[in-house]
């Protein structure tokens, strides 16, 4: 009995002991193994960025609908206490004066427009024109006969709802566009490849863009090349630059290339006693030109390059030819999200009994023409065809239209909005899947202020603040760029989890199988004492 | 005393046609070595006429670099100067050069006193640079960046001279070839298309005892009266053909042997193009001859010694004689004769056993019969070779030589390197040397190379100096020299600034086995594991006394006795 009892008592013990270590392993040991191991990961605002996954955009622009005298019948005029009617501008002759006089009137912050009616009989626009749209944010909307027989105001601005739209579309923006500047962030449907085309042709959205001008001169010995590109860029592309810098930041540079080859042998054609190159042979032309151009050594910004080609003296004159082989008069092309080249021909400078090397001043103004039309096609200022009807006021002396600069801030905005949720939705989608690794505290922050800042966007884009929300979109892209390309998320990316468990088996093995093997004892005596003591009361 | 003496290199007949914004030189020196070597020494050089350092935007570019320009401009950078070398130069055997650059890769720039943040725009100018030149700049960090007091001072215009302005660094490890030649040729306006360069090609350059390349920006004054600054870019390229290697042990060289090449045009665009030989050795022609032969001949007082040069203009059209092309050859008459000793040369060593401590021996040699002169002696020596600066000694001719100044900076571990600068006065005709005794640190396994026990390199030793000028030693006056000139010797060629490297050293750490972490990650969790569960299976078992089991016999007897169903015994 005294054995039995001794026994007992030991066992307990043992349990008891057994117990008390799993215990410690369990409260102290697992929370410092785990606390000793983690990867730092700070808070991610989860639920915003799954929420910016499935934006829905909604774009709204102010549009002002002015009344001229004239146009309104005196009921109608009565619903609408606030409205002022203005009799416009008698004496103007022209709808560009009047355009002009009526922007003095009101200024219209950006994104905005403003809709002059005028009546039917006005002299201002031509026979055909309905309507005018101006150099700022106005148009002239010419009072169609079928339209004043609504009684009321209600009707009559319904009766004028498709024309509004219309002038909307041109000027602001229109179904399309958004596409195109959705088309490489979401898939949409395909539309008509001539709007694809044209989204593939202007550069991606970016805080900056730097262009650089060279001049490549394959034979210095023939020809001395001079080009007052300083004085250029002052005149010509300088003023479109500072109406575009709201947008982003431009650079320009320039640079004079020598021995700078083409990468294709033009054809001699012997009719034209000229050299041809053919638009399909163009591709080719720029890949060996781009290891001489050199990368911007001191900004990421994307790169608009334009090259001023003059052939040398023994492959003169050289003519781009189209697909139909018809000479292209301006003798240059662009290619898409790239830049542009001119080829210009020097050959009718001199004669053939010139002594080489030559002295050569280029035409700035024609080469400048050239690379401003590229520009707005590579920056994307599209000049689209107005529908019938519609007459577009020529280009201001800044080329550059105060509703084209709208047109194109509206669909930078949705692109920067577009790619920066991207950018934030990707990243947090690769936090997500790979565990290890570790989001520091800045990387937490930028992702939180992109998010806040594309939330601020998408409410001022609903509000019509297209200023404010480029800027906002600026800004979240910049933080969702700065987060998602941050070097301290690759520190820990390609630590495996076979070099874990290696480290972890020779210790944890023979530790726990004893504290697991004595705890299955424990519980299956105390399941077999329990069974006993019933079968006992039975 | 001031060192600085910005004269390194020569520039012969500086011609400037017109007044143009900017011109460019290119200049090739060949030096017939008396091994039988041949030394050749490019240079090309741009001047602009333009201010990078007043904030006006400089952004049109002709035949100045466009991405270097852009580098000066947005780091706001002074003075700028990086080489890249392979192979070590031979002073004793092949002379000075005409530009020193130690073994591997060196940088050292002057930022303007406008920049705030010197270390972060050295850190972000060095990321540009290992873009611009492929070459890994980058690991050029904290930890191997020294800011030395004296030794470098900016060599072009502008008395600033504070060097919390100025970073130096050097990767003794960096191995150049093609990758960082081609982006170097690329710096030029024409390329490697016309003029000189034509002859770069990187089969033949590389496969020479010695190869040097270099970059030099610098602001210099437009005029004599220095009202108004120019920068200028200079792109050195120094290469050594080995006699055996290179020319099949027959003492007959020629571009075409050299370089694979023959010169038929300058470059359209450079305002002078010239070949110069240095036939100094060779008045009368006794030691070899040159073919074609020139009638123009130059002369020019380098590094402290008056050369004779024949110059072969390429921008003149007779140069290249009918052929029209011109293949230079240097035909060895006689391999006798004895070249001058340089007066000033340094070697270096590690001493010592062991993998705990050692000592850096630097010999400096003043081979001067008459003149002691002063030098500076710079070090850089990783942080991972901790220096007992106590023990630091210099002695020369078996005595002790006291140095006159010395900044030590120590190293802080995993920061910054240790700095020792001195200046001593060498003695005539003696060698100094200077130890200091080191211990080696162990380092954290992830700081080990990729090859450990190749060992580590630290940087060459740079000795900056004023040396007495041989033109100035020269007293018997047997040149021909008109008699007023040569009483007292001339004052600007009585000493000349030369600066010399010593080799890299290469230092075995002690390294560890690799896989030794988890070795002892296993022993130590195996010997955890068996008192753990000793101490376990102690606290938890109950031990009691059983009673000793029934014999075998019994044990039979009791199961035939189950199977009968009979009561066991």
């Amino acid at each position: 009995m005294l054995t039995a009892s001794c026994c007992y008592t030991d066992r307990r013990r043992g349990q008891l002991a057994a117990l008390s270590i799993a215990a410690v392993v369990i409260i102290v040991g697992v929370p410092l193994w785990w606390r000793t191991t983690e990867t730092y990961r700070a808070w991610l605002p989860v639920n915003q960025i799954n929420e910016l996954a499935n934006l829905q955009l909604q774009l709204s622009a102010d549009v002002e609908v002015v009344f001229a005298r004239g146009t309104v019948t005196p009921e109608q005029q009565k619903k609408v206490p606030t409205q002022v009617v203005i009799s416009l501008c008698l004496f103007c002759s022209s709808p560009l004066e009047a355009d002009l006089s009526l922007h003095t009137l009101s200024e219209s912050p950006c994104g905005s427009l403003v809709v002059y009616v005028i009546p039917e009989s006005s002299t201002l626009l031509p026979e055909d024109v309905d309507v005018y749209i101006g150099q700022r944010r106005t148009a002239l909307l010419r009072i169609g006969a079928q339209m004043r027989v609504g009684r009321t105001l209600e009707q009559l601005l319904a009766h004028l709802e498709p024309r509004i739209k219309q002038v909307l579309q041109v000027m602001s923006f229109s179904h399309t566009d958004i596409t195109a500047a959705l088309s490489d962030r979401v898939r949409l449907s395909p539309g008509n490849k001539e709007s694809i085309a044209d989204s593939m042709r202007a550069f991606k959205s970016s805080p900056g863009y730097e262009i650089t001008f060279s001049l490549l001169n394959p034979d210095p010995k023939s020809h001395r090349v001079h080009w007052d590109i300083e004085g250029a860029v002052q005149t010509y592309i300088q003023p479109l630059l500072t109406k575009l810098a709201p947008l982003a930041n431009f650079s320009i540079d320039s640079q004079t290339l020598y021995y700078a080859m083409l990468g294709v042998n033009p054809r001699y054609d012997s009719s034209r006693s000229a050299y041809t190159l053919n638009s399909d042979s163009l591709a080719h032309v720029i890949n060996p030109v781009e290891a001489r151009l050199g990368s911007n050594a001191a900004s990421s910004n994307p790169v608009l390059n334009f090259l001023l080609y003059v052939p040398d003296a023994h492959h003169s004159p050289l003519h781009i030819h189209d697909h139909k082989k018809q000479e292209v008069l301006s003798n240059a092309f662009h290619s898409p999200r790239w830049g542009g080249i001119m080829v210009y021909n020097v050959n009718g400078f001199y004669g053939p009994e010139a002594v080489f090397p030559v002295d050569i001043n280029i035409n700035m103004a024609k080469v400048m023409g050239v690379f401003l039309a590229q520009l707005r096609l590579l920056l994307g200022v599209q000049s689209s065809a107005p529908p019938p009807g519609f007459l577009v006021a020529p280009c201001s002396s800044t080329g550059l239209a105060d509703w084209e600069l709208d047109r194109l801030m509206w669909s930078r905005t949705v692109e920067n909005v577009a790619t920066a949720t991207t950018t934030i939705t990707s990243l947090a989608q690769l936090l997500d899947q790979i565990g290890n690794i570790v989001i520091n505290d800045n990387i937490a922050q930028q992702v939180s202020s992109a998010v806040t800042s594309l939330q601020l966007a998408v409410a001022e884009l609903e509000a019509g603040n297209l200023g404010f929300a480029l800027q906002y979109s600026k800004e979240a892209i910049l933080a969702s760029e700065r987060a998602f390309f941050d070097p301290s998320l690759l520190h820990l990316l390609y630590f495996p989890d076979d070099q874990k468990f290696a480290i972890y088996i020779p210790l944890f093995l023979p530790m726990c199988v004893p504290i697991l093997l004595s705890l299955l004892k424990i519980v299956s005596e105390a399941r077999q004492k329990r069974r006993e003591r019933q079968a006992k009361k039975d | 005393p001031s060192l600085y003496l910005g004269s390194i290199s020569f520039i012969i007949g500086l011609s400037s046609p017109g007044n143009p914004k900017d011109d460019f030189q290119e200049e090739l020196v060949i030096r017939p070595l008396h091994s039988g070597d041949i030394y050749a020494s490019f240079q090309f050089r741009t001047v602009w006429e333009t201010d990078f350092m007043r904030g006006n935007k400089v952004s049109h570019y002709r035949l100045f670099p466009k991405s270097l320009g852009q580098v000066i401009s947005k780091f706001s950078v002074r003075e700028l100067h990086i080489s890249f070398t392979q192979g070590y130069w031979r002073t004793m055997q092949w002379g000075q050069p005409f530009q020193p650059s130690p073994p591997g890769a060196e940088l050292w720039v002057w930022f303007q006193d406008s920049v705030t943040d010197v270390d972060g725009t050295w850190k972000e100018l060095t990321n540009v640079l290992s873009g611009i030149f492929c070459a890994s700049l980058n690991f050029i960090d904290s930890t191997n960046t020294v800011q030395p007091s004296a030794s470098f001072k900016p060599l072009g215009i502008g008395n600033e001279t504070d060097h919390r302005f100025l970073r130096y660094a050097t990767l003794p490890r960096e191995i150049v070839c093609t990758e960082n030649l081609t982006p170097w040729k690329k710096l030029l306006p024409c390329g490697s298309k016309a003029g000189l360069a034509v002859l770069l090609k990187s089969e033949k350059l590389f496969h020479s005892s010695f190869h040097s390349q270099a970059v030099h920006i610098r602001p210099v004054c437009q005029d004599w009266q220095c009202k108004t600054t120019s920068w200028e870019l200079r792109q050195t390229l120094n290469v050594v053909f080995d006699l055996h290697n290179s020319a099949q042990g027959k003492r007959e060289w020629s571009l075409f042997k050299m370089f694979s090449r023959t010169l038929t045009e300058a470059c359209p665009l450079a305002s002078s193009s010239k070949i110069y030989i240095d036939i100094t050795d060779n008045p009368q022609g006794e030691q070899f001859e040159v073919s074609p032969a020139t009638p123009l001949l130059s002369q020019a007082v380098v590094l402290g010694d008056r050369r004779t040069f024949s110059v072969y203009d390429l921008t003149q059209q007779i140069t290249f004689g009918t052929v029209r092309s011109l293949n230079l050859l240097i035909r060895w008459k006689s391999s006798e004769g004895d070249m001058l000793r340089p007066l000033l040369h340094a070697e270096r060593y590690v001493a010592g056993y062991g993998l705990q401590t050692g000592e850096i021996h630097t010999l400096m040699y003043n081979n001067h019969p008459y003149r002691s002169f002063p030098v500076l002696l710079l070090d850089s020596v990783p942080w991972y070779l901790r220096l007992y600066i106590h023990t630091l000694t210099v002695t020369s001719k078996g005595k002790d030589n006291k140095p006159s100044y010395i900044h030590y900076q120590p190293s802080k571990d995993r920061l910054r390197p240790h700095l020792l600068e001195m200046l001593v006065q060498l003695p005539p005709n003696s060698v100094t040397e200077v130890t200091v005794q080191f211990e080696r640190a162990l380092l954290k396994w992830t700081e080990y190379t990729p090859d450990p026990n190749h060992g580590f390199y630290v940087g060459s030793s740079v000795i900056s100096s004023l040396v007495p000028s041989i033109v100035a030693m020269d007293t018997n006056s047997t040149r021909e020299r008109p008699l007023f000139s040569s009483f007292f010797p001339c004052k600007e060629e009585s000493s000349y600034f030369v600066r010399v490297y010593t080799e890299p050293l290469l230092v075995n750490l002690p390294t560890p086995d690799f896989s030794m972490p988890y070795n002892v990650i296993c022993l130590t969790c195996t010997v955890v594991a068996v008192g753990y569960g000793s101490l376990y299976n102690l606290l938890t078992r109950s031990f009691q006394i059983e009673e000793p089991s029934p014999g075998l016999a019994k044990r039979i007897a009791n199961i035939i006795r189950k199977m009968r169903g009979v009561p066991p015994l």
